[in-house]
């Protein structure tokens, strides 16, 4: 289960340090000078002296292009990770304000059932109802099988 | 010819009670007409399921000599008032951990507080109970800390001091910045019109001048048997009305409570709103004795007749200004969409109109199978 954001934009990327760019100052700088708080989601290095981290970042989207930029800058690869939201159809009440918020008509209420219809193929995991849904019925989760 | 509550009762115990929920209402009267449906139809259900602020438990934890007078009680470690006797405290829906980051990272997100210590406690977790008391010669103990569960509590009332609002604002956003709000997230310029209430099944709006309803009125709530206690905080009796009595604006309120432990978690949810707090969604149904032509006339209000104010949250509503940018029915904000100054604006509810129908059905289950019968209510709500 991913830490919830706070501050509005929430990423999962994954990154590769070259093996002269150590990953832990790195990661805190970005943390300090551009604000964006993290939590490592897996960390390793490769026998070849490579890092790998994956990370959830969350922080105004401006701070996080910007932090972004400071990576690449710095020689660090950026690979976003796949992510699939899911809704816990036994916690969902149907409410319906999940749907103001959903930029891809993924969730929307059925006019005649008055239920809420989660269309999974057309969510682009944008994390928008994972953030506002009142009872949290909604899920983000990292596609694990990409990270191995 | 008109009919008595008792008249209805022994018909409900004798099973031959007829009983509709007030959507099946609207369109009974359409078909056979006042008169036959004032005849033929017994009690009419309503049903709402909404977060609902004004809502807490009443609760009493027992003793575990040596004794303790708490004066500070937390559960989960959300604060609960403990300004009452020794080991008695009432824990508000809104409530907060002290330590909670509120909005400082805005908008925050207000993960855990009083309305979901109580879905706990109807869900059957345990709950992690903390008193303090400065200690006295009757209640010489100064600390207890237990888990507890609601079975094991002697005493968990709901006891709500305002539920069941009869009509409630449309929530738009005339500003140019997205705006969080106990509406939840309204977008700016106009892209999102947020709506409560249940429309033709809300309870207040089938009996809209509190004909039956009052002290003593047995009711559904959250998934168990509750009582109104009589008018809630903010209830207005007299506001403008149309013809057939539906208020302009928000108007009556209830004051409700109900023994925690019949109810379910199904019908009593903790909520969180991004930005401005937490708070508990409840399940709330009233069920109408269709006493005479008059509460047939009333429960056969259809979505249609219900105006809704339209009103700005962005600037409007925070600085109190009244202003009502115009009145929409319940039945254009069911289609989707509302025009508001010009625009088509996406209409989204926060009742569950799922969970409210659910209600009413339920409740009309309960009557039909004859084990929730009709009171008298001893003084109706006020109205003007
Ligand atoms: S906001 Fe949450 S509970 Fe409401 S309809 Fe959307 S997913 Fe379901
Ligand atoms: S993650 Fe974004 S696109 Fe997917 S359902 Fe939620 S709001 Fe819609």
């Amino acid at each position: 289960m991913m830490a919830d954001c706070l501050k509005g934009y929430r990423k999962i990327v994954i990154l590769t340090f070259p093996p002269e760019v150590s990953g832990n100052p790195v990661v805190c700088v970005i943390s300090k000078k551009y604000d964006i708080s993290f939590s490592i989601l897996q960390a390793q290095i490769t026998p070849r002296k490579e890092g790998h981290m994956t990370l959830e970042l969350c922080g105004p989207e401006e701070n996080y292009k910007q932090a972004m930029a400071y990576l690449q800058e710095q020689g660090v690869r950026i690979t976003p990770a796949a992510e699939t939201v899911s809704r816990d159809d036994d916690s969902c009440v149907h409410c319906g304000m999940c749907t103001a918020m959903c930029p891809n008509d993924s969730l929307t209420l059925d006019p005649v059932t008055r239920r809420v219809v989660f269309d999974s193929d057309r969510c682009t995991a944008c994390g928008m109802c994972t953030r506002v849904c009142p009872v949290k019925a909604m899920h983000a989760d990292v596609d694990m099988e990409q990270l191995q | 010819m008109p009919k008595t509550i008792q008249e209805i009762n022994a018909k409900i115990k004798a099973g031959k009670a007829v009983v509709l929920d007030a959507e099946e209402m609207v369109q009974a009267v359409k078909d056979m007409g006042l008169k036959a449906a004032a005849e033929q139809v017994d009690v009419v259900t309503t049903g709402t399921f909404s977060p609902m602020c004004s809502s807490g438990m009443l609760f009493n934890f027992g003793q575990e000599p040596p004794t303790i007078k708490a004066s500070s009680v937390s559960l989960n470690s959300i604060p609960a008032y403990g300004g009452l006797a020794a080991v008695d405290a009432y824990l508000g829906a809104t409530e907060l951990p002290k330590d909670d980051p509120l909005n400082k990272v805005y908008p925050g997100q207000f993960k855990y507080g009083g309305g979901h210590v109580i879905e706990d406690l109807v869900a059957g977790k345990a709950v992690r109970l903390k008193a303090k008391g400065y200690g006295t010669d009757c209640y010489p103990r100064r600390e207890l800390e237990k888990q507890v569960t609601l079975a094991e509590l002697p005493y968990a009332q709901l006891l709500n001091p305002r539920n069941g609002y009869q009509s409630y604002n449309v929530a738009v956003n005339l500003g140019s910045k997205l705006i969080y709000t106990y509406m939840g997230p309204i977008k700016a310029k106009l892209r999102n019109a947020n709506y409560a209430t249940s429309g033709c099944l809300s309870p207040l709006f089938n009996d809209p001048l509190f004909k039956t309803i009052g002290l003593g009125t047995k009711i559904f709530l959250g998934g168990g048997v509750g009582w109104v206690l009589g008018a809630g905080t903010q209830h207005n009796p007299a506001p403008k009305r149309t013809e057939r009595g539906i208020p302009l604006s928000a108007a009556g309120t209830l004051m409700v409570r109900g023994d925690m432990k019949g109810m379910t978690a199904r019908y009593l949810r903790g909520v969180s709103f991004v930005g401005y707090g937490c708070s508990l969604a409840v399940g709330l149904g009233i069920p109408i004795p269709i006493l005479n032509e008059e509460m047939a006339y009333y429960t056969s209000v259809s979505d249609a007749d219900i105006p809704m104010p339209v009103k700005d949250y962005s600037q409007d509503y925070p600085q109190g200004v009244p202003r009502v940018l115009k009145h929409v029915t319940y039945a254009e904000l069911k289609s989707g969409s509302i025009e508001v100054e010009g625009k088509q604006v996406p209409a989204v509810p926060l009742t569950s109109w799922v969970l409210s129908k659910e209600i009413a059905q339920t409740l009309k289950q309960w009557i039909q199978g004859g084990q929730f019968t009709l009171t008298e209510a001893q003084e109706l709500l006020p109205a003007g």
